[in-house]
């Protein structure tokens, strides 16, 4: 059963995702027997809609990376569905998903490592062209001329290589391939977090114009929580393979409901020396996501945990508002027994 | 010069150069860099990407790799002793011991075919006349103290069965085990999650406190910056352009290199405007511009600022900028 209250508009979402869950084996010894499953996605429902952006915040570890990637199925979800405009994307052979993989794509956190540093920019940003013979020849290279143009590139850059460029030019060539076909949906993971902070503010503005150009939407994973709630209309925080809260951005990080929100939003560092804050420290650290603990995942570093999280698993509770948390002590009345 | 202030400096560096000698020639990669760690406080220095901070700091310990990098000019006194010019012996009877310092990634800076205890035992019989006994009761101790759980136990694992919060304690751990008077941390929290971060950060202070510790702490994030540290050095491209107390470095930033790295963090507060933006990009080592270094990113930038490198001089109480046209102080305080 999907889940009550996933995170995202009601109505026509342009991303649909419903109780995914993508685990990978466990395999050991000689004959690389299967020993268990690494729960990376464990049961996720989320949508997006057009021209929003859901922030997906977490730490390492946490599935965030997965899920994004699961969602574009460059790694393939064991069970759950993902629908794109009200396509189900899981289901498609090869073949009937290259049309759609125009409509999605990804921009990665390491703008070197994505790259290709035998290809030149304007072969790198030209390929997406090749791929789906979209343009080629001389309008091929027009269309990236003035896509490097729209990324506040020059026409130099045309037959730069990747080495050549810093790490901000590289991330904005990644982007630049990324909407060269138009996309609606751009799946950012931890796009800013590699580059330096007088560059990070340049590539927040940059996604943030071509949204607004482009009606763009961006599942935007991150670890900055600042950057997330700047940039998002809604943020989903995942823990151990789940979405334990999701809230427009505002009210989540005004009155974030489950613990592990609250913790993770205290633990950061505010540029204010003046500004004297009560920390939520949090004891041990990120479970295995291959042996969760039973009941709440988080119960074993929650300060409120009690006997029915060590036993009981939470459900995502619909507080209204499009706020939901998945925390005993969240629980509406109405349901208590 | 700028040398009257220097009273209670635990470790003072004057006008440091480090060169790189690259196939390209040797280049500048700190130039001229001076600086003070205030005992018993921390010295909060920050900088992006190649701006010198850590090879600054590697230099203290003359941990830096050489070739390619060599110290070309300059002194790093310790207790007025330039530990550039000791003889190893008596400066390995400083290091690891009297000064101590923690790197951003603790894996490699593990040995793996040794358990954490076995490192940390080492690194007390180096500089401690214990038998191995002791040595082994004080590591566990001193795992016990960065807030490790069931300490006896994680003695004995390899650093490969350690998470990455865990391995970076029992490098504070190790570096901590003879007591140092100060701790060097390069961007030690960089590499962990933020609850991780905050449980790191807590922990360096409560020992600071604790120990009357005096810290140099490297990083990239003022949110760090602001919630650790006395002092602060703002660092770029192999300078150090602005040197205050913690409190003006965000409330009056001099420089415009600080004044813009503090106006590009978001402000939640009321409307989501446009972020601020640094034009341009951290220039590559060696293609620095003539004159001051930042101009050409430079929203204040005249004529001067290309022909005149402008020197670090006090601009108000306690304040240090290297700037033709320093910002303004805020008219009310």
């Amino acid at each position: 059963m999907p889940d009550p209250s996933p995170p995202g508009p009601p109505e026509r979402p342009l991303l649909e995702v419903s109780d995914l869950r993508t685990h990978f084996p466990i395999r050991r010894g000689a004959w690389g027997r299967v020993r268990g499953h690494v729960r990376a996605v464990d049961g996720v429902s989320l949508r997006i809609g057009r021209g929003e952006t859901l922030g997906l915040v977490g730490e390492s570890g946490c599935g965030k990376s997965t899920l994004g990637r699961s969602v574009l199925r460059l790694v393939e979800p064991t069970s759950g569905s993902v629908k794109l405009d009200g396509v189900e994307l899981t289901a498609l052979g090869p073949r009937a998903l290259r049309p759609l993989r125009r409509r999605m794509q990804m921009v990665f956190q390491d703008p070197y490592g994505s790259l290709n540093p035998r290809m030149s920019v304007g072969e790198i940003v030209g390929e997406p062209f090749a791929i789906h013979r979209v343009a080629s020849g001389e309008e091929r290279r027009r269309r990236v001329l003035r896509l490097l143009d729209q990324m506040g590139l020059g026409p130099e850059m045309y037959h730069r290589a990747p080495h050549e460029l810093s790490g901000g030019q590289r991330q904005r060539i990644g982007i630049a391939r990324a909407i060269a076909l138009d996309p609606e949906l751009i799946v950012a993971d931890e796009p800013i977090s590699a580059l330096d902070v007088s560059i990070q503010a340049q590539i927040v503005n940059l996604l943030s114009d071509l949204q607004k150009e482009r009606g763009l939407s961006y599942l935007f994973i991150a670890h900055d929580l600042k950057i997330v709630e700047y940039l998002s209309t809604r943020v989903a925080v995942m823990y151990l393979g789940k979405i334990v809260e999701s809230a427009p951005a505002e009210a989540l990080y005004r009155s974030p409901k489950h613990p592990y929100t609250q913790a993770l939003l205290s633990a950061v560092p505010v540029p204010d020396p003046e500004r004297k804050r009560t920390r939520i420290l949090l004891g041990g650290e990120l479970p295995s996501p291959s042996a969760p603990p039973p009941g709440c995942p988080f119960h074993p570093r929650c300060p409120h945990a009690f006997d029915r999280c060590r036993a009981e698993v939470p459900p995502l509770y619909d507080l209204g508002g499009g706020h939901a948390s998945a925390c005993f002590l969240n629980e509406p009345e109405a349901v208590r027994p | 010069m700028a040398e009257a202030a220097t009273a209670g400096a635990l470790l003072e560096i004057r006008d440091l150069q480090v060169e790189l000698h690259t196939a390209r020639g040797v280049l500048r990669a700190v130039d001229g860099v001076s600086l003070q760690v205030p005992r018993g406080k921390t010295l909060g220095i920050v900088g992006e990407s190649g701006c010198g901070k850590s090879l600054t700091a590697l230099s203290v310990l003359r941990l830096l790799r050489a070739p390619p990098a060599r110290v070309a000019h300059g002194q790093v006194l310790f207790e007025g002793r330039d530990l550039l010019s000791l003889p190893e012996p008596e400066l390995r009877r400083i290091r690891g011991n009297r000064i101590a310092m923690v790197f951003q990634e603790p894996m490699s800076s593990l040995n793996p075919v040794y358990t954490a205890g076995a490192q940390i035992a080492e690194a007390v019989r180096a500089h401690r006349p214990v038998d191995r006994a002791a040595a082994r009761a004080r590591a566990v101790e001193m795992l016990r103290l960065v807030g490790i759980p069931a300490p006896e136990e994680r003695a004995d694992s390899y650093p490969h069965q350690l998470s990455g919060g865990m391995r970076q304690r029992v490098m504070i751990a190790m570096a901590l085990c003879c007591d140092p008077e100060l701790l060097i941390a390069d961007e030690p929290t960089t590499a962990l999650d933020v609850t991780v971060q905050a449980q790191i950060l807590e922990l360096l202070r409560g020992l600071q406190r604790s120990r009357q510790m005096s810290m140099a702490l490297i990083t990239h994030d003022l949110g760090v910056v602001a919630e650790t540290c006395d002092e602060v050095a703002v660092m770029y491209a192999g300078r150090v352009v602005e040197r205050a107390p913690v409190g003006d470095i965000f409330r009056r930033p001099a420089h415009p290199y600080t004044a813009g790295l503090l106006r590009s963090i978001p402000r939640l507060e009321g409307e989501r405007e446009r972020l601020w933006a640094i034009p341009g990009a951290v220039p590559a080592l060696g293609a620095w511009p003539s004159g001051c270094r930042f101009r050409d990113r430079c929203d204040r930038a005249t004529e001067i600022c290309a022909r005149v490198d402008p020197p670090l001089e006090p601009r108000r109480e306690g304040q240090l900028a290297a700037c033709h046209h320093p910002v303004e102080a805020p008219a009310s305080a």
